[in-house]
């Protein structure tokens, strides 16, 4: 019986290791944003996302809050959490998603793949189907994970008043760079 | 009995294997704790005289141009006061995110005043739980006019004013904030002998959002009874904050026509609604503006 009920932890503890392995994750992830026109510039960047992947299944999730991008003017920053994201209504962005073309990457070997990830993106409260192309680096235990794609901020009803609305662009390049590690669970 | 326990533990253990399996990527690396700073508690770093609890944002300079006009009761004579104007100018500039410092220059009484203003408490939910912003105004006002009675011993001393002043706020909601401001006037030369020359006022702000880019804000300050003369009264101001991309216009109906601390708190004679010694029930009320335009001095560094 003893020894039964050690086979029993031991497979836990085997399963558990199972479900860290081909996991992995970055709350470092750099996010960027360029939303400027000609009449005016509005960057902002956070180096606080975070970015999990799931390897074996190829689910790729993201998010970061909204109050943590970094802009050149401190009052563009108000303006942007107080009167565009309403960031204390909505505080995140969260994107979930999966690697389409998982088949194409070779996680045990370093190199860059190109993937195409599908799936949801949730900002200000609306959620959007988004598609976008990426690389995934592979360098040795480490992945890193990097994309760019375009929010159109009328999708997500952000509304930009007609007053200013030469002075800030309706699509808003948006980029990702991450550098993932092994998720090791406690 | 032990054997139980331990398989009871072990299917414990399984079953949170298969849950955590179930839960999606982002709750498996969990969420770093953050502290959330209230922001934008008023549109500017005034509420229509006095300060309010916001301060400058760090190595931004705040350029403010602000007009009190004379009473409205002349109707189109005089542009409903317009052409009673009074004028200060004046700079802020945000040292850190706590630190504040300005300069102004008033034309009644050619007042020059100058300000340090510290966030010592600021409001935040999340990791630090803080519910009111707490900040502190040491202000100084110098007025230059030229001495009424000549003839008398004039020191420099007596041109000096200063004002120290707590004000405790909240946001209470997006739209919604309130402070509380005691306020101790100093003024080394008092205008009759009945006038104290520390003189304790309460001062109670508001701001209501009507929109996202317009506010309507409201301040009052009471003098504590039996400090100065009973020809001076409260003041009250009724404002409407109006925010576009780098400006805030700020517009109020006021009974003072005073911008110094001194001014408002102990030297306002009108009363809203009321003659005044005139015939016209509008003779207490004021115009004013302030116009409020920053501009970014120092930019943040770039991450890297």
């Amino acid at each position: 019986m003893k020894n039964a009920l050690f086979i029993l932890l031991i497979l836990c503890t085997i399963t558990i290791n199972v479900n860290a392995q081909g996991k992995f994750y970055s709350k470092t992830a750099s996010m960027s944003f360029h939303a400027g026109t000609s009449l005016e510039d509005i960057d902002a960047q956070t180096n606080t996302g975070t970015v999990v992947m799931d390897a074996q299944t190829g689910k790729l999730e993201s998010n970061v809050l909204i109050k943590a991008f970094q802009f050149k003017r401190a009052l563009m920053q108000e303006h942007f959490n107080e009167n565009y994201m309403e960031s204390s209504k909505y505080p995140k962005a969260t994107f979930k998603g999966t690697i389409k073309n998982l088949s194409d990457v070779n996680f045990s070997k370093d190199g860059t793949y190109k993937v195409k990830v599908e799936g949801t993106m949730d900002i200000h409260g609306v959620q959007k189907p988004l598609t976008t192309d990426g690389t995934i680096t592979v360098a040795g235990k480490n992945v890193k994970v990097n994309t760019n794609f375009i929010i159109a901020t009328a999708d997500y009803d952000i509304k930009i008043p007609g007053v200013v609305s030469d002075k800030i662009a309706k699509e808003v390049k948006v980029t990702v760079n991450s550098e993932l590690q092994p998720l090791v669970k406690k | 009995m032990k054997k139980y326990l331990l398989i009871l533990i072990a299917f414990g253990t399984s079953f949170f294997t298969l849950n955590a399996q179930e839960d999606d990527l982002l709750s498996l690396v969990g969420e770093e704790e953050t502290t959330e700073y209230a922001t934008a508690s008023f549109k500017t770093n005034r509420v229509v005289n006095g300060h309010s609890i916001e301060n400058t944002a760090r190595g931004v300079m705040d350029v403010k141009i602000s007009h009190r006009f004379s009473d409205i009761s002349d109707g189109f004579y005089d542009l409903f006061g317009l052409d009673g104007a009074t004028l200060r100018m004046g700079v802020d500039y945000g040292v850190t995110d706590r630190l504040m410092i300005g300069i102004g220059r008033n034309s009644f009484e050619k007042i020059f005043d100058g300000f340090a203003k510290y966030k010592i408490l600021r409001q935040s939910t999340g990791k630090v739980n803080m519910p009111i912003t707490l900040v502190y105004l040491a202000d100084f006002q110098i007025k230059t006019l030229n001495f009424t009675e000549p003839e008398r011993d004039n020191k420099f001393s007596d041109r000096l004013y200063y004002t120290h002043q707590i004000l405790i706020g909240r946001k209470f909601s997006e739209g919604f904030s309130a402070q509380i401001m005691p306020t101790l006037v100093h003024r080394n030369l008092v205008p009759t002998p009945d006038d104290n020359n520390d003189v304790i006022a309460i001062g109670a702000a508001a701001r209501q959002k009507v929109s996202k880019r317009v506010a309507l804000t409201a301040e009052y300050y009471y003098v504590l009874p039996d400090q100065i003369s009973n020809i001076y009264t409260n003041s009250l101001s009724i404002g409407c904050d109006i925010e576009t991309g780098g400006h805030v216009f700020q517009f109020h109906f006021s009974n003072t026509p005073y911008m110094t601390y001194k001014g408002f708190i102990t030297e306002t004679t009108d009363k809203w609604f009321d003659k005044n010694g005139t015939d016209n029930i509008l003779s207490g009320i004021r115009f004013g503006f302030n116009i409020a335009r920053v501009f970014t001095i120092v930019k943040p560094k770039p991450l890297d």
